[in-house]
């Protein structure tokens, strides 16, 4: 266990982002959000919930796929494709963290996303602990350990300390290349925060939630359920909660055509919205009820019924804080009955 | 003063549905806290129903769907509401014979990010009293004056003004700070055009495309928008460049110029704190400027500066930056 003064986190971030690009939490334009870290950008590492979740590092919001040269009959495919560079990304939380293996069992299986695939390899994860979690927060909803995130790196704020620690060869091969700027720490003071934390989460006015409620009936009577429509009857058809997700997923595959070049580019989608998986046949779900339907039953039923009862929700609560009209996942598994007296 | 208000609406609605005056009735219902409220449809059961500060959503887009329906739906409309009412009317996108309009007192909507920006959070309840509000967390209790944490949209207010209504319930005096409304706009003007640029680049780049700003807006009721529409070429989902994050806010700003009546949903509602109103507001202060004052949605009418064409209107090769 290492340490450093929260003063000196400026020269941390020099040192790490003149081995490597760094991207963590920055403020720009008064919000805050996962950027690359340059000198003078305004770090803003202790922000509880960044605006959109770090899934940008791995799955960015539009990724050229590749490039096709039309000359005359010819079409040439260039393969845009470049080998990743090491990069660190800082202060993921432990909701986010467990997002990326919910994002894992979608791209890294059969057939394998080699887009997502070669930056997640590239990536150098350093978590942070939360010290002050907000009442939007319910991960341990999924038995997730706000206090104790993993990572190549755990780090957790304590008074004017932050305290440092390695858990995989990369995190390990990081810190020795940057070991002169922390002195060692106190096993016991990081124990004590933990037990600090687990108690405040506890208190969190979500916390009595049970996950399980859509799951405990037949899939098809919770499908049928007369509650969707009272539910989503205020839902925009916007994509705020689909975007500042970090587990959502769906993308679709656009191209810009620029006279004899051809862009393929991917972009996230949202099932909010009405041309969402729209094919030649038609629209699937043609109302915004069915398309609301979709995004929790994904979550929370279809997603771990494909992946070992892995829920596709972290409790991250953007989407409760963001959603225009307060529509969210707390209020839909509650009215499946998801509290716990 | 909050719950008078708020249990006078109720009683009126029982009394109008009791009656057969009206089916349904489109108001707020209470969340998972006092703050989490959200447009709904009451009923049979009025569980739930409230109005407090934090009542900010404009609930009279969703008449455009719900007076396709059977019945009459009875709604609560506060002051810029009923603007937006208005100019819907106006574009003939509501039945007003659908619909029995309840004209609401409004002293200014809150916004509990600007709270949250007070290093308050952990909230597990709130009281509100004529001026404040008192706030319990699990790191405990603060107290926060209302006039510190107004919703953008309620900063400067334009009217206080119920445009149109067949009945109303205000108990007290409301007051708007117009002469405050276009300063932020000047300011803007007073930059130079790199600074300018400058700082629409920093706000619009942090835009995510989530169209919460269209979806919400009382003006944005195309059936299919021209970014939805795979056929018009220019339907996107995503920013593919920072000129397209630009492209998209500025052709809705000119495709609702003159019918939007600044009533700051789109503010409201962005994810990413994008003061988009500012881009249409501009063009309100610009249109006053060119075409004399006019306020959309002030009254019913099929004509706006934009699309009502006078000899004397100055020419647009005259016009650079807002200035003649």
């Amino acid at each position: 266990m290492l340490k450093i003064d929260i003063s000196s986190l400026p020269l941390l971030y020099e040192k790490i982002a003149s081995l490597y690009p760094l991207v963590l939490p920055i403020k720009k334009a008064n919000e805050v959000n996962y950027d690359k870290y340059s000198n003078g950008a305004e770090v803003s590492l202790f922000t509880l919930k960044t605006n959109k979740s770090p899934k940008d590092m791995f799955f960015p919001q539009t990724e050229d796929l590749m490039k096709f040269k039309v000359d005359g009959q010819k079409i040439e495919i260039i393969d845009t494709r470049k080998e990743a560079q090491p990069f660190v990304v800082m202060g993921v939380k432990a909701c986010d963290y467990k997002a990326f293996e919910v994002l894992d069992r979608v791209f890294l299986v059969d057939p394998i996303d080699t887009y997502y695939k070669t930056k997640r390899e590239a990536g150098i994860i350093i978590t942070l602990a939360c010290d002050r979690p907000e009442e939007s927060c319910f991960c341990k909803a999924f038995n997730i350990d706000a206090s104790s995130p993993l990572g190549d790196i755990t780090t957790w704020k304590v008074g004017d300390k932050l305290f440092w620690k390695a858990n995989t060869q990369k995190g390990k091969d990081l810190t020795e290349k940057i070991k002169d700027l922390f002195t060692e720490g106190d096993e016991k003071t990081v124990e004590k925060a933990k037990q600090e934390i687990t108690e405040t989460i506890s208190k969190l006015p979500f916390s009595n939630i049970d996950v399980n409620a859509l799951s405990k009936d037949e899939m098809l009577d919770t499908f049928k359920s007369d509650k969707w429509s009272k539910l989503s009857e205020a839902c925009l058809g916007c994509g705020t909660c689909t975007f500042v997700c970090p587990t959502c997923q769906c993308f679709d595959i656009r191209e810009f055509n620029a006279n004899d070049k051809i862009m393929r580019f991917r972009c996230w989608d949202s099932c909010m919205y009405k041309d969402f998986t729209k094919t030649a046949g038609g629209q699937p779900r043609p109302t915004q009820m069915q398309r609301f339907r979709q995004r929790f039953m994904h979550k929370l039923v279809y997603y771990p019924e494909n992946n070992d009862g892995l829920y596709s929700c972290v409790g991250c609560g953007r989407c409760v804080k963001k959603c225009p009209s307060h529509l969210n996942i707390v209020k839909v598994i509650k009215a499946f009955g998801g509290e716990k007296k | 003063m909050q719950e008078k208000l708020e249990s006078l609406m109720q009683e009126l609605a029982l009394k109008k549905i009791a009656s057969g005056e009206v089916d349904r009735v489109l108001a707020w219902k209470k969340g998972e806290s006092y703050f989490d409220v959200s447009p709904a449809i009451f009923k049979e059961s009025f569980d739930g129903f409230t109005y407090n500060a934090f009542c900010g959503a404009n609930l009279s887009k969703f008449l455009v769907e719900e007076t396709k329906k059977e019945g009459k739906v009875l709604v609560f409309l506060k002051p810029c509401d009923t603007y937006s009412f208005n100019q819907l009317l106006s574009e003939h996108r509501i039945n007003r014979e659908k619909v029995y309009v309840v004209g609401i007192e409004c002293q200014g909507k809150l916004d509990i990010n600007k709270v949250y920006a007070k290093g308050i959070d952990g909230i597990l309840d709130i009281e509100e009293t004529d001026s404040e509000l008192k706030i319990k967390t699990i790191y405990g209790d603060k107290t926060v004056k209302k006039d510190e944490v107004f919703s953008v949209k309620c900063e400067t207010c334009k009217s206080k003004k119920l445009v149109v209504f067949d009945e109303k319930i205000v108990l007290n005096e409301m007051k708007d700070n117009k002469e405050k409304r276009f300063d932020i706009v000047e300011k803007l003007e007073s930059m130079t055009e790199e600074e300018r640029f400058a700082f629409w680049q920093a706000e619009l780049s942090k835009c995510i495309r989530c169209n919460a700003c269209r979806n919400v807006c009382p003006a944005c009721t195309c059936t299919n928008c021209v970014f939805d529409n795979n056929k018009s070429g220019i339907a996107g989902k995503a920013n593919a460049d920072s000129f397209e994050e630009k492209l998209y806010h500025i052709i809705r700003a000119f495709h609702v110029a003159g019918r939007c009546t600044d009533c700051g949903e789109c503010s409201r509602v962005c994810p990413q704190g994008i003061p988009l109103h500012l881009i249409n507001r501009k063009i309100i202060k610009d249109m006053n400027t060119n075409y004399g004052e006019y306020q959309a949605g002030e009254t019913v009418t099929p004509l706006n500066p934009i699309v009502d064409f006078k000899k004397d209107d100055v020419e647009a090769n005259t016009v650079v930056g807002g200035k003649k």
